[in-house]
This record gives structure tokens, sequence and C-alpha cells, in this order.
């Protein structure tokens, strides 16, 4: 086989597979977020082949020459040290890791999923005067449930949005945990009994994306998927007027129904919704008499100003 | 509980007829080929009358070599169990498309990923880890056996009888259904309120024992019973490496004890540690887990990295490059590995700096790996390479842990982690380094050490196929996991509906059958090596032209090891007594002082065994008398005083003459040849 061909056999393969890859949700997302970490994953995968590719040419390079059926090649059994060397082998993944480090430290702040989004696209500001949607997200079992409580909706496996508009997400979970993931949006992040996750992001293209659990939570995780809609503005509104009248109202009674594990579930409108609720899901308190958590351990802390899901937020991390 | 007392209850617990699943049709074939395969295997032992011996030889036996091979045989039954749920795996995903919901009902295809991960980790890595190092360390120190040789069998018996309880799981009740970490809430007793989480508890408590109790054992036996000379910088480096990792095993297996302790108080007495309410907290569990489960991975690699160390140098006739970079190199590695547990869920909302804080530090692990793999790649530079078997998985090793390592260090980024946690991109990580670094390097230990243990070489031609087999199986099999990643499919689904997918899962069901091929092809070189063991056979004692203290025995060594403690004055010690004209001594022997064998170790583990099961089953009765006895049998055998003998000075003349003859015409050429050499 000439080289010629032995190359042509490697990069068609190769080229498919990095093509392939290219084409990928996670690589060309349609959200802002998730672009910036795509691009991320780009630039620290191009950080460490500067050191994995001769390293592996090397491999084979020594392999080949130092073979025992070349005399030619130079042997010095005894040759066990140089300092020059060793310098170099520490110094080359330590100059690596650096780079790469400074790269993690700037990347993980400016892309932490609790910090309010400062742009919807490069070098797009978020326009004045629009407002962030705040989404607030409960994963059962196994459906997802959305609370829109600015227009006192909410959605069962479907979310909407509309694009280019910044979204806050609040993520709690009613038993198992999760991790809410749309990845053509922004990443992942953990969906919990009795605690608050967030997660900022923007959608900049219309279409429909999938939304899943990331997290295997038991028998019916395989069916917790859900469409992600972004949408221009003027759908967005019309989606809301079809939800306001299709919808029932989420009381008390139909949420305890709903929190019944239940497995592909279909999408599911609430035109009205029973106030507080999100909150008392996050408390753990939805059945009448049952003390909520964040009454509870503040209690215990002697200090009433503050809600569960911050003394939880205050352990693990903190508001932007 | 008093109203209600029934006495079967109280003896059988929960356990029903119902508990049997003959409502699966691949479980009652699975059961039957076990039976078959059990009765016909029980059969042959009774008809060739081996039961005492066995039991005289090998399941008393406290001799560290004999623990240190059933410990791979462990290794090696449970890699058949654990591949084949891997395989079952592959198919279903393979096909799990539109119409076809798969071949395997959600239920058990749940219990097979568990079983699959906590088998491969627990009962197949583990194993294999601790038997090389039991092997191995006592013969590269130079000492007869390790520091607490009861301690030693105990620790085997206490492992298989884990594994035992794995297996029994298959055939009564269920196995976790929850993932091999079983975080709760899912493994909370009232999500999973079966027998399939006590199952893995009790298996991972009792395995855990043996694995604490012989990480003790050898580290104070590498501590204490080095042969004189033999200075920490002069131990070989399989012999560091080892240290590291039962430091690793000491330090982090506490945590899992612990951690399931308190799963098991939430399970059995309603406590709330990690429930969603009254203050427990399930993210507890997660970090616990990981602050033991990070430093395992470096538990299972460590001791493979010495592996590599020894064969490199071997086959490439040269002295390792950068001993000493290369144990500071494992340090490092040891102590970074308990500060880096918060990747493993960077997803849970920690803060940014918390975040940035365990991904740079992860990041850093990777400059001591690398400067090890520089080191190997430099002990090459200017050697005589030779691709015997044990090299070439050394060097698939090397070129496939540093794309493995890569995937890592990108997934330490916590916001690229954002968007590959829990996927198959995940999958494909650990599977390259776990495959990559501590399967190949088990294989290419199995065959570097093989001539050692048993006298005879490994068939080469097969043992090349076989990894051939490996190697693009695993690249097969887990490249277009990678992508698949990418395609942002999660792990342990079961179903998928979106068809373009296919193609690549039928991709890595090939790369699994190409491994399965390399498993057959090790099994035929394990029967054909041992057909023509004639042939193979080595009488040196030093098939390769070894460096360390193993070789300067025969093979297979004396139970004693070593006639003479060695004195050491070199890193290389047998290289460097060979090179100054090292003379075997003919005279002079003394008896040698010896532990006896005994059948406590065995006694323990199935007691502890039948207490783990009742404990399941919440069989009351039956686990009290198995505690009340388990105590007892302790108590009854720290009277026995009767644990050491001599071994008379005319069987050790005896053994070294027999060894010496057989390489009495061999010995003046090699060494001639090696003089050459030197002076070269």
């Amino acid at each position: 086989m000439s080289i010629n061909k032995i190359l042509r056999n490697i990069y068609f393969p190769v080229s498919f597979i990095l093509l392939s890859g290219c084409d990928t949700v996670v690589m060309s997302p349609s959200g802002d977020i998730a672009a910036q970490q795509a691009n991320l994953l780009v630039w620290a995968t191009g950080l460490m082949l500067i050191i994995v590719v001769p390293v592996i040419f090397f491999i084979l390079l020594f392999a080949w020459r130092y073979r025992a059926g070349n005399k030619e090649a130079i042997y010095e059994p005894d040759w066990d040290h140089s300092t020059s060397l060793e310098l170099l082998i520490w110094a080359a993944p330590l100059a690596i890791v650096i780079a790469l480090g400074a790269l993690t430290w700037v990347s993980t702040h400016k892309l932490d999923p609790y910090r309010p989004l400062d742009r919807i696209a490069e070098n797009r500001p978020i326009p004045e005067g629009v407002e962030t949607l705040v989404v607030e997200v409960v994963a059962m079992d196994w459906k997802w449930l959305f609370f829109y409580p600015e227009y006192g909706i909410a959605v069962v496996n479907q979310l909407a949005a509309p694009v280019d508009r910044p979204i806050k997400f609040k993520i709690t979970s009613t038993t198992m945990m999760n991790s809410f993931f749309i990845p053509a949006l922004a990443g992942q992040i953990y969906a919990m009994g009795g605690m608050e996750t967030k997660l900022h992001a923007v959608i900049n293209e219309a279409g429909n994306y999938d939304g899943f659990s990331a997290n295997y939570s038991g028998k019916g995780f395989n069916g917790m998927r859900f469409k992600f809609i972004g949408m221009p503005e003027d759908s967005f509104d019309e989606w809301l007027v079809k939800v306001k009248t299709d919808g029932k109202t989420l009381s008390r009674s139909v949420y305890k129904e709903l929190a019944k594990p239940s497995e592909y579930n279909p999408v599911q409108y609430y035109s009205a919704v029973e106030p507080e609720l999100y909150e008392s899901i996050l408390n753990r308190c939805v059945e009448p008499g049952t003390p909520c958590m964040k009454d509870w351990m503040t209690h215990h802390k002697g200090d009433h100003s503050t809600s569960a899901g911050a003394i939880i937020e205050g352990k693990t991390s903190h508001d932007h | 509980m008093i109203e209600q007392f029934d006495l079967s209850k109280l003896v059988f617990g929960r356990l029903t007829w119902d508990a049997i699943p003959l409502h699966d049709p691949i479980l009652v074939a699975t059961f039957a080929l076990v039976m078959i395969g059990g009765g016909t295997l029980v059969t042959a032992l009774t008809y060739y009358k081996v039961w005492g011996y066995l039991w005289r030889e090998w399941i008393t036996s406290i001799d560290h070599k004999r623990i240190g091979v059933m410990y791979m045989i462990l290794g090696f039954v449970m890699l058949m169990r654990g591949f084949s749920d891997a395989i079952l795996m592959r198919v279903h995903q393979a096909f799990a498309f539109g119409d076809s919901a798969g071949f395997l009902p959600p239920d058990h295809y749940d219990q097979i990923f568990t079983a699959h991960g906590v088998i491969m980790i627990f009962f197949v890595a583990m194993p294999f880890v601790v038997g090389l190092m039991n092997y191995i360390v006592p013969l590269q120190i130079g000492a007869r056996d390790v520091a607490f040789p009861f301690l030693n069998n105990l620790s085997f018996w206490m492992t298989a009888a884990g594994a035992g309880l794995v297996m029994v799981s298959l055939f009564i009740g269920q196995f976790a259904k929850t993932g091999w970490l079983a975080y709760p809430p899912l493994s909370g007793i009232l999500q999973s309120p079966g027998v399939g989480v006590d199952y893995y508890i009790w298996a991972l408590q009792i395995a855990g024992v043996g694995t604490l109790l012989s990480g003790i054992n050898l580290m104070v036996t590498i501590v204490k019973m080095r042969a004189p000379g033999m200075n920490m910088m002069k131990m070989p480096v399989f012999v560091w490496t080892s240290l590291c990792a039962n430091v690793l095993i000491v330090a982090a297996f506490p945590v899992l004890t612990a951690v399931m302790g308190m799963l098991t108080l939430d399970r059995y007495l309603d406590m709330n540690f990690f429930t969603n309410d009254l203050g427990g907290n399930a993210m507890m569990y997660v970090n616990l887990i990981w602050i033991w489960g990070h430093p395992e991975v470096y538990i299972l690699i460590l001791p493979l990295f010495g592996v590599f160390s020894e064969i490199v140098a071997t086959y490439s006739r040269k002295r390792l490059f950068g001993y000493s970079s290369m144990i500071y190199a494992t340090v490092v590695i040891t102590v970074l590995a308990y500060m880096v547990w918060l990747h493993h869920f960077f997803t849970m909302g920690s803060g940014a700096t918390v975040n940035s804080f365990f991904g740079i530090a992860t990041m850093i692990i990777s400059i001591p790996t690398g400067a090890k793999l520089f080191n190997w790649l430099f002990t090459m530079y200017r050697g005589r390479i030779q691709f015997d078997v044990p090299m070439l998985w050394t060097i698939g090793f090397m070129i496939t842990f540093i794309i493995g390592g890569m995937t890592g260090v990108l997934l330490a980024v916590p916001p690229v982690d954002f968007v590959l946690h829990n996927s198959l991109f995940l999958i494909a990580h650990f599977h390259n380094v776990i495959i990559g670094g501590v399967v190949f390097g088990t294989f290419a230990a199995v065959t570097y050490w093989y001539p050692k243990v048993t006298g005879y070489r490994l068939d080469p031609f097969w043992g090349k196929a076989s990894f051939w087999c490996w190697f693009t199986g695993f690249y097969l099999a887990f490249m277009p996991l990678y992508l698949l990643g990418f395609m942002g499919v999660t792990r342990r689904m079961s179903y998928f509906d979106d068809p373009s997918l296919q193609i690549w899962f039928q991709v890595a069901l090939c790369g699994a059958l190409l491994i399965a091929l390399g498993i057959l092809c090790f099994i035929i070189q394990l029967y054909v090596s041992y057909k023509n063991r004639d042939a193979l056979s080595d009488k040196t004692g030093d098939p390769w032209n070894g460096r360390t203290l193993e070789w300067s025995t025969s093979s297979p060594p004396p139970q004693y090891n070593f006639a003479f403690t060695p004195r050491v004055y070199d890193i290389d010690a047998w290289w460097h007594m060979k090179a100054n004209g090292f003379v075997r001594p003919t005279d002079g022997f003394m008896p040698i002082h010896m532990p006896k064998n005994t059948a406590a170790g065995i006694v323990l583990a199935v007691i502890s065994g039948v207490f783990g099961f009742a404990m399941i089953w919440h069989m009351w009765l039956v686990a009290g008398l198995a505690f009340v006895a388990l105590l007892a049998a302790i108590i009854i055998h720290t009277f026995n005083y009767n644990r050491e003998y001599y071994i008379p000075v005319e069987e050790v003349e005896k053994a070294e003459t027999k060894f010496l003859e057989k390489q009495v015409d061999l010995a003046d050429t090699r060494f001639a040849a090696n003089k050459t050499e030197v002076i070269v």
C-alpha cells in the first residue's frame, strides 16, 4: 500500500468522525451559553493537542527507531537521567495546565449557571427593556413541570421561550435527583429535592430542541424528555394564549394527582396555578399540615428572613 | 413486631419463592448454564479427587503467591460475568430503536448496567490489582510472605464472599437498579424498597473489609519487610506504586464503609442521612462516595503504572528513565487524588470558585501523569526494544491512555463538563482510561509474570492476537461513544427515538464483539500454552532478563521465596547482582520459619456471607445467629497457637539444588551474554 493510500484510508474515517462531531448538537448549538461552552471545548482540546500529538508521535517513532532489530540505533543501557529533559518533562505539561487553568478560571466564572446574562450573543448586549423570563422547573417522577410565574401558567413536558430573551431557570425536584439539560440551549444542572439550583440561558434561533433528564432517576427515566421550543416573540404570545385557553387549573389536588409516578406523559397545559405552589414543592410542604422546610430550618437557625432554597444555595454557592 | 411474632418470618424474612426470577428466560437460561457448568466442575473435581488438594494447598493457603493467583482467578471469572453484562447492554442498545424496545425489559436492563459497573470495579479490577500486588510485592522486596499472612487469606475470602453475594442476586431476588454508585434518593427505601440495593450494600461492605485489611497488610509489608539495603529510594517502581495505592486504600475505604453504613441506617432504621426530608441531604452521599470513589480510580491505576514501568525498562533493556521523578510523580498523584472528588458533580450547582478549584486541581494531576508518560517514553529512547506481548500492551496503553487523559482534562473544565456530564462521552472517557490503563496493564502484567507463576511462558501468537483484538475492539467500541456524547446522548438509556444514532451503537457493538474475541484469544492462549508447557518452560527463573528480585527466584518460586534474604545495592537489584557475577549459594541453608495454613479465613468469610444474605432478606434470626457465630469464630481463632512451623534444611536444600541443576547449563551462556551486553 502506498503512503498516499494509507493516508487516504486514515483521512476519510477520521475526517468523517470529525465532521459528524462538528455537526452535533453539543458542538453547534443554538443558544449563546452552549455556543460559548462548545467554543471553550475546542480551545481546551486544541491546547492539549499541543502536547498530546507530539507525544503520540514520539511513542511511535521511538518504538520504531529503537526496536531491537535496528542495530544502527544508539543503545545506552545505563542512561537514566537528564536534568534538562526532566525539566522539560515537568515544565511542558505545567505550561499547558497554567494556560488551561487560566482559561478554566475565567470561563467557569463567566459561564457560571447562576450568573445572570450580560449579552444575548456575541457582540449583542441585552436590548433595553427586555425582561428576563423566569421559569420554575420541577423534575417529577417521571416528567417535567414548568411554571411561568410571570404569566401564571404551567406546562408539563413542554417548554417554550422567545428567541433572544434571557431566561432564568429555577430548578428543583420532587423526589429523585435529575439533571435538567437542553443541549442546544446551555449546559445541564442537577434538579434535587428540597434544593434549588439556577441556570441562566438564552436561545438565539427558533426551533424545536430536545430537553431531557441527564441523570438516571429510576424506572421512567428514559421517558423524561420534552421539547424545548424557541419561538419568535409573537409566536410565544400566541403560545401563551393557547395555554391560557386550553389549560386546566393546577390546584393542589390536581398537582397531587400529577405527582404520582407516571411515564411518557403527554404535554399538558395549565392556565392557572395555585399561588405559591412552586415554593411549597421546593420546601416540601404541598401536603397541607406538613411544615415547610424554610420554616423549620429557619426556626433552628433563629433567622426568619431566609428561605430554604437560599440556605442550601448559600451552602453550595453564592448569589450574584 | 412482637405481636406479629412469626417464626417463618424470622427465619426466611422476605424471601419467598417469588424471589426466584422464573419469569425471565435470560436468567433461567443463565441459571441452567451455571448449574450445568458448576455441576460438571464439582463432579470433575470429585472424580479426580482434588478437593483435598484444593483445600490444603489453595483454599486454606496463606502463601501470598497462592492467594495472589486466587485473586487473579476471581477477577477473571468475574470479568466473564461483567463482560456478559456489557455485551447484553451493547446488543440491547444497538437495537432499541423505533418499533423495537430492545430485548431487555427496562427492569432487567437497569440491573445490568448497575451490576456491570459494580462488578467491573469491585470484583474485576480490584481483585486483579490486589492479586498482582499480593504476588509480586513480597518477591520484589525480598520477603518470604506478607506481614500478616492469615489476614491476607481472610481478605481474599471476604472479597470472594462479596462477589458471591452479587452472583446470588442474579438468581435470588434482584440486584440494584440504581447505577453503580447507588445515589440516593433513588437508592433510599422509598424509591428502592426491594432487595437490590441491600445486595449492593452488603456485597460492598463485606468485600470492603477484605480490601481494607489487604491494604493495611501490604502497606505494612512494604514499610517493614524490605530486604536489607533496599531503602525507600531503592524500591522497585511497582513496589512504590503499590505502596501509594495501599495508602489510598487505607485512607479511602473507611469512607465507603461509613457512607454504606449511613445508607444502611437510612434503609433499615428509617434514619434520614440522605433522604429529602427531615434535614437529610442526598448530596452528602454524593460527596462522600466520591471522596472514596476518586481515590479508588487511582488505587486501580497506580499499581498498573508500576507494572508498565517494570515492563518498559525490561523490554527496552535499559534502566528506567527518571526513577526519582517517577516516584515523586506517584506521590503527588496520591496526594492530589484526595483533592479532586468534586469534579464528578460540577453540575450540583457549587459556585464558580469551588468548581474552578476542583477543575484546576484535576488538571494539575495531569502534570505528574504526563511526567510518567514522558519517563516511559525516554526509557524507550536509546533502548533495544523487544516487542514481546507485554511491551505491545504497554505501547497500546501509552497511546490509549493519553487520549483518555485528554478527554478527562476536558471534562475537568466545568463549563465543558456541563455539556458532557453523564453523557456517553463520559462513559467513553472512563472506559478509555480503565480499559486502556487497568485492563491493558493487567494483561501486560499477566503475560509478563506468567512464567514466574507457572514455570512456563504464554504462547506469544495468541497473546498478540488477543492484544490486537482488544486494541482495535476498544477503539471501535468507544470512539462512537465519544461522538454520541457530542450528540447529547445520555448514559443509562434503554430506548432511543432518534434513528440516526443507531449506526453508531451498532459500530460500538462490533467493537464489543471484537473485545469478546480478544478474551477468547486469551483463553485459547492459556490452553495452548498449557499444552506446550514443556516447550515454553522457563528453567532459568529469569526468562526476560529481568531487573528486579522476583526474577532471582526459580519459576515458580519456592514456598519460602528466598533461601537467603538478598542484599540490595541498586534499584534494579537483580540486574546489579547479575552484572556483578552473582553466584547462587549451594550450602549453608537454614531451616525457614513459615506461617501455617488455616481454615479460619474461609470460615469467617462464609459466615459473613451468610450474615450479609440474612440482612438482605431481613432474616433476623439467621442474621443474629450468623453474627454470634462470626464473633465466636474470631474468638476461637485467637486461641489457635499452632500457627507456624519450620521448613527443614533438607527440604530447602533439595529445592535449591533442583533449581540450580535446572539452570546450570543455561546460566553460563546467559551471564556471558550479559557481560558482553554491558560492555557494549
